[in-house]
């Protein structure tokens, strides 16, 4: 009886998943285009109007707005990818290949808003690469007057964007690389004379890009839509247009939220577009590409290449690890005016001062990515065990659905889905908090995890249930154990994910609960580097120990189990 | 454009008054009782927990917050939970928003920091609780008779809905050791600018420093000041007085950091760029700023202060309680607590924030007297008469139409 | 370990192994009664009958893609969904069509050891052990027995990982033998093990399949195997090779083959 109870729950696991799911998303973009056109009943809005969008073209700033999103969501997909593949294609043997892997993964736990505060730094005109050079051999006593942060064409806010989404694409570059087994079509490759570079752009790009897609469509929705980052790097007048949706929903009239309702749904329409102009390019490319494939032309050793992708990736791995070092300073600086290359002066005071904030905000952090990745987790496995149990082919569908929260930007929703809280009364609760992480922390964890579920050894489950032992306890008993590392490893990606989340936290949160992210941004805008500094080394701390504990766990745990090691 | 937009916004306001009118008579009716017996609402106030929703941006006024956070758990057992926004719009904003959802009670905002014309807002809205201020013990110190800034804000009668705070006045901060010479009016400003390109700028508006620095403009230009102090009459008198403004800030921008594509957030971050060498003058609002930023290692100790000839903005700024808030009584104590000799004379303090304080010293007793009298004053700190003349700030509607019309034109 | 160390024990082994208590007494059976097998409404097998008695090793061969794999997760209860089966399966002459694995009590061997990489050598062992053995005495004795028998005393503590492959199939046989299996099924479980090292591994095998008096039903492409049982042998034909007819060379309806001088076994029907 109590077995077939289990049996149901299990089988309702990805409808109920979905539901929790795609509820929220498909609520929040409605009711985002209700106001959009006119009806919000709230603020007396009952007929059908165009005002809102009149009064948004009619925005002078709206044309700057538009370039802005597009120049730094488009280059900065563009360039992560090209880098990448690039770096992938001709450094692929090298030492440097493997240096990078080790330097990536941390980089990768480190949130959004953490970086672009380093880096704000970092590129300043009176900034840390600056100084290096100041007052001497540069000759600049006073900093260079040159926007080089905040610049009116986004370009920081692109290099930020590629900082961060390198090392995720790298990351998902090499997960499609194990499973395509690039190496053995490299191999035959180059024993038929081909060169490395040409080899690997002939043979596995073709493989793995179908595998990358979705992981570059979400790195182009997130990078046309982000909010946090353009917060800090972003030029403000006009600022990008995701950020122009926040500050006319915040407009404290009301009639503003017209508008912002109106950009909301352009924005969405913005990302719907772009990924659709990407996909139709991929067409494009892999028409024409298709006679180059198979002329026969070999290549040469691509010997420059490799230190030119080599170089470049090292540097941008480079900035993102000065600009938490970068931050990690300022939280013990005292002093630290411009030329110096290193404060005057130290203190703990930053970190004495905010102790009742850190611990605040560091509570807050810590049970809403405790509780959003563990629900993620659970239902993920509940997901994967149950496919398994019906033996359900993988869908590829489903997969897109559950991919739809990283698709559709956050801006796009996230309102709608604050009126669909304070319907259910739920706004500003911590409930509403761990939902809508649930919502973004959910596809990384079954991104992670659905290789290592899937490729588990079905036979191992077979023996054990052949020994007698029931579905319940195999699956305790055996398959948990054994996917110990990759579970833990997808709730630490969880984790991470729900750090960073700064736009969820401050719609769902209304206000009343502060994070290290949603404190390292409004303290960012301050400018004031010391007491960001702490936050921001927090926030990229808290992940960082995540991973630490999903790694060390296991190895502690199965430190006598040598077989464990090649299952991840 | 805008036309839409106020059309919009009447049907709305119409909407949220007729909402209103019954919460603010019925809010009215509480504040009197809640604050007739002091020792009813300490006792009711006890282990509430209040969400203070103040501006965050600066380090020093939030360990402040911090400080009175720990002071009114160990005196009266309240939580108090610091909400830090950007904008203080964002907290009319919300309590708009709960007020349209039909939320009259259990709201999420117990105290706002706020004036001007985000109090007009609130006030014109029926969004704000009381009258209590008077009410409150420490208010018997207020020096309502020297600072009348304290019973109206921004031209708008205080009314007991807000508890008075903190006084704050235009000065300028520089670096004695790089700037030689500094403008004395805002005319010199612009001569200063074109001799020292790059190094001026003010923080964006709606930015209240930024904002204030406008109204600074159009208040020294005007050739009516007193005009500035009503609503304006018609848009196109709007256009006639504001136009000096303009043609200003259209001479000024090119000469300014980043030639005027670029604004600071905020004040603290004009300060940032400051101490890094990038400008060489941070608009401060507190008079004693300077030197608790030099005491507090935030700016070197050549730091030294500037004021304009004709006088520069000054006003008060005042906590409100929103009319939905959840734990009132707990408001209360906490602005009440806020008015004390106590807590003025540490907000006060350089080495916590610099803030001046509203109160009188000769309504204060011999013991709180010498709290203030044992403060430390820095080099950079200007007396009373260095600092000049107050100028009133002019109404709120001027703010709120230049604030949109600056976004119009240079935001693009 | 050396090898030749491996090889003494299995000699002591065997020579422990002859006073050991046998269940022959109560012998048991495994019997398949017309059982088929299709995928995607294409036939794969045609109905089979086998009888296999306790102590009787059945071989099972054909290439690869022949579904005599299947046969044997048809018989233990973990076959795919996505196979279309008939007929019944019988072991101790129950009836056990529609049973889950778990209650089928068919151990099974695979290529393989599949020794849980989490688990110790013993904690391997104790899984297999049924629950109804409760007292930790007990456990730890059969556990301690079953070391014996494998010639592995004292290596309960030992990592999986850190055995050779001869041991570690001795291990997983054990596992299963301490499930209390009423039928054991091998799936290839000699084919990954080096040839001098076979040999043995499959007599161990062997040897307490027969002492135990389990039916046993070994899949093989191994001649070799198939010969080292000495007894029936059933060729199973790869029903689909290609799908495309044109290139499928005429096939025979049945195929017997005799290896070695034993009585020679069944029919391998194909349809299409």
């Amino acid at each position: 009886m109590n077995g077939f109870r289990r049996i149901g729950i299990l089988r309702a696991a990805p409808g109920f998943t979905m539901l929790l799911f795609l509820a929220p998303v498909g609520a929040g973009l409605i009711g985002t285009w209700l106001p959009a056109f006119g009806i919000f009943p709230a603020l007396g809005g009952d007929e059908f109007s165009l005002a809102g969008w009149r009064e948004l073209f009619a925005y002078p700033g709206l044309g700057s707005a538009l370039r802005l999103t597009l120049v730094s969501g488009l280059l900065s997909t563009f360039l992560s990818l090209a880098l990448v593949i690039g770096f992938v294609a001709s450094c692929g043997e090298r030492k440097s290949f493997q240096a990078l892997r080790r330097l990536i993964a941390p980089l990768l736990a480190v949130p959004h808003v953490a970086v672009a505060i380093g880096l704000a730094f970092l590129i300043a005109p009176s900034g840390w690469l600056v100084r290096l050079v100041s007052p001497w051999p540069s000759g600049w006593d006073t900093p260079p007057d040159i926007a080089t942060v905040q610049d009116p064409y986004g370009f920081a806010l692109t290099l930020g964007l590629v900082v961060k989404e390198m090392p995720f694409l790298f990351l998902m570059t090499l997960a499609a690389l194990h499973q395509t087994q690039a190496d053995r079509r490299l191999a035959i490759a180059r024993s038929l004379g081909y060169g490395p570079v040409t080899a690997w752009i002939k043979t596995v790009l073709p493989a793995i890009y179908p595998q990358i897609r979705l992981p570059i469509y979400a790195v182009l929705a997130f990078s046309l839509s982000v909010v946090d980052m353009a917060l800090i790097l972003a030029p403000t007048t006009p600022p990008p247009l995701a950020v122009l949706v926040l500050r006319w929903f915040n407009d404290p009239d009301l009639s503003m939220r017209f508008v912002a309702a109106a950009c909301a749904s352009l924005q969405f329409g913005i990302v719907a577009a772009a990924i659709g102009s990407w996909r139709l390019l991929e067409i494009l490319v892999a028409k024409l590409a298709r006679s180059w494939l198979t002329d026969g032309r070999r290549g040469g050793s691509g010997g420059a290449l490799a230190p030119l992708f080599g170089l470049a990736a090292g540097a941008i791995c480079g900035l993102g690890a000065m600009s938490i070092l970068g931050m990690a300073v300022w939280s013990i600086a005292r002093r630290w005016r411009y030329p110096d290359i290193l404060p005057s002066a130290i203190s703990l005071d930053s970190w004495m001062r905010q102790g009742s904030s850190i611990l605040n905000a560091g509570l807050n952090t810590l049970s809403i990515g405790l509780a959003a990745a563990a629900i993620a987790t659970i239902l993920v496995v509940a997901c994967l065990e149950n496919e398994r149990r019906q033996r359900v082919p993988s869908n590829g569908r489903a997969i897109w659905l559950l991919y739809a929260p990283l698709l559709v930007p956050q801006i796009g929703f996230l309102f709608g889905t604050q009126v669909l809280a304070v319907h259910l009364n739920l706004d500003g609760t911590w409930l509403a908090l761990v939902w809508t992480h649930l919502l973004f922390v959910l596809p990384y964890v079954f991104l992670s995890l659905s290789d290592s579920y899937r490729n588990l050894d079905e036979r191992y489950v077979r023996s054990a249930l052949c020994l007698g032992a029931s579905p319940g306890r195999v699956f305790w008993r055996v398959k948990l154990p054994m996917l110990l590392r990759p579970v833990l490893y997808a709730m630490a990606i969880g984790f991470a994910v729900s750090v960073a989340q700064y736009l969820p936290t401050l719609f769902a949160g209304g206000g009343r609960y502060v994070t290290l992210t949603t404190e390292a941004v409004s303290l960012a805008a301050g400018a004031n580097r010391r007491v960001a500094g702490v936050f921001a080394l927090l926030q990229a701390l808290m992940p960082m120990i995540a991973f630490a504990l999903a790694i060390g766990i296991p190895a502690l745990l199965y430190r006598h189990r040598r077989g464990l090691r090649g299952i991840a | 454009m805008r036309s839409i937009q106020t059309g919009i916004r009447q049907v709305f306001i119409g909407l949220i008054c007729l909402l209103g009118t019954a919460a603010a008579g019925q809010a009215q009716t509480q504040g009197e009782t809640l604050a007739a017996n002091w020792e009813e609402t300490l006792a009711a106030a006890r282990g509430q927990e209040v969400y203070w929703n103040a501006w965050g941006g600066d380090e020093r006024i939030n360990a402040y917050i911090a400080w009175v956070g720990q002071r009114v758990w160990d005196d009266y057992g309240i939580k108090l939970n610091h909400v830090k926004l950007s904008d203080t719009a964002d907290a009319v904003s919300r309590v708009l928003a709960e007020k349209a959802a039909g939320r009259t009670s259990g709201g999420s905002i117990d105290l706002i920091w706020i004036n001007g014309e985000n109090f007009a807002a609130m006030k014109e809205n029926g969004l704000l609780f009381g009258p209590f201020s008077e009410e409150l013990p420490n208010f018997a110190g207020v020096d309502v008779e020297h600072k009348p800034s304290t019973l109206v804000d921004f031209t708008v009668p205080v009314e007991g809905l807000e508890a008075p705070w903190g006084m704050a006045k235009i000065n300028f901060i520089y670096d004695s050791a790089r700037v030689k010479t500094t403008p004395r009016s805002i005319p010199g400003f612009l001569e200063w600018a074109k001799a020292n390109p790059g190094r001026f700028t003010y923080p964006t508006p709606p930015d209240f420093i930024g904002s204030t620095f406008l109204k600074q403009v159009l208040i020294e230009l005007a050739e009516d000041r007193d005009e500035l102090q009503k609503p304006f009459t018609s848009d196109e008198r709007f256009a006639e007085v504001t136009a000096p403004l303009w043609d200003y800030l259209d001479a000024l921008h090119p000469h300014l950091w980043r030639k005027g594509e670029l604004f600071p957030a905020n004040g603290p971050a004009q300060r940032q760029l400051l101490d890094d060498g990038e400008v060489d003058i941070h608009i401060s609002f507190y008079p004693s700023e300077a030197s608790s930023l030099i005491a507090t290692d935030l700016l070197p100790d050549t730091a030294r202060v500037f004021v304009l000839e004709e006088g520069t903005i000054g006003n008060t700024h005042f906590v409100a309680i929103p009319f939905n808030a959840s734990a009132k009584k707990a408001a209360m104590v906490v602005a009440d607590f806020l008015m004390s000799p106590e807590a003025q004379a540490e907000k006060q303090n350089e080495a916590v924030w610099g803030d001046d304080t509203v109160l009188a010293m000769s309504k204060l007793s011999n013991e709180d007297r010498q709290r203030f009298d044992d403060l430390p004053r820095g080099a950079a700190t200007l007396t009373p008469e260095q600092l000049g003349a107050t100028l009133l700030e002019p109404h709120p509607a001027w703010m709120t139409k230049i604030e949109a019309e600056w976004q119009q034109r240079y935001s693009r | 370990m050396s090898q030749s160390r491996d090889g003494a024990r299995d000699e002591a082994r065997d020579r422990a192994r002859d006073g050991s208590k046998g269940r022959s007494e109560a012998r048991s059976s495994l019997a398949l009664r017309g059982v088929s097998l299709a995928i995607a409404g294409r036939p794969l097998i045609a109905p089979l009958d086998l009888d296999v008695n306790g102590g009787e090793i059945v071989t099972l061969m054909g290439p690869s893609g022949s579904g005599k794999s299947s046969i044997l997760a048809c018989v233990c209860g973990t076959l795919d969904p996505i196979f279309d089966t008939t007929g019944k399966i019988f072991i101790n002459g129950q009836d056990m069509t529609g049973f889950p694995p778990e209650r089928r009590r068919a151990g099974i061997l695979f290529q393989d050891d599949l020794l849980f990489p989490h688990l110790s050598v013993g904690e391997n062992l104790a899984f297999g052990l049924p629950r109804r053995i409760k007292s930790r005495q007990e456990r730890d004795a059969r556990i301690n027995q079953a070391l014996v028998e494998a010639d592995l005393e004292g290596f309960a503590r030992r990592d999986p990982a850190t055995l050779s492959g001869g041991q570690r199939a001795r291990v997983a046989l054990m596992r299963t033998l301490l499930s209390e299996p009423r039928a054991l099924l091998l799936d290839e479980p000699f084919s990954k093990l080096d040839v001098h090292l076979r040999e043995r591994v499959r007599r161990f095998v062997f040897d307490h399949a027969r002492a135990e008096g389990l039916p046993t039903l070994l899949v093989t492409h191994d001649p070799e195997d198939a010969a080292a049982t000495g007894e029936r042998v059933v060729e199973v034909q790869p029903a689909m090779v290609d799908n495309s007819p044109a290139s499928r060379p005429p096939q025979k309806n049945h195929e017997i083959s005799t290896v070695d001088h034993r009585e020679v076994g069944i029919i391998k029907k194909l349809s299409l």
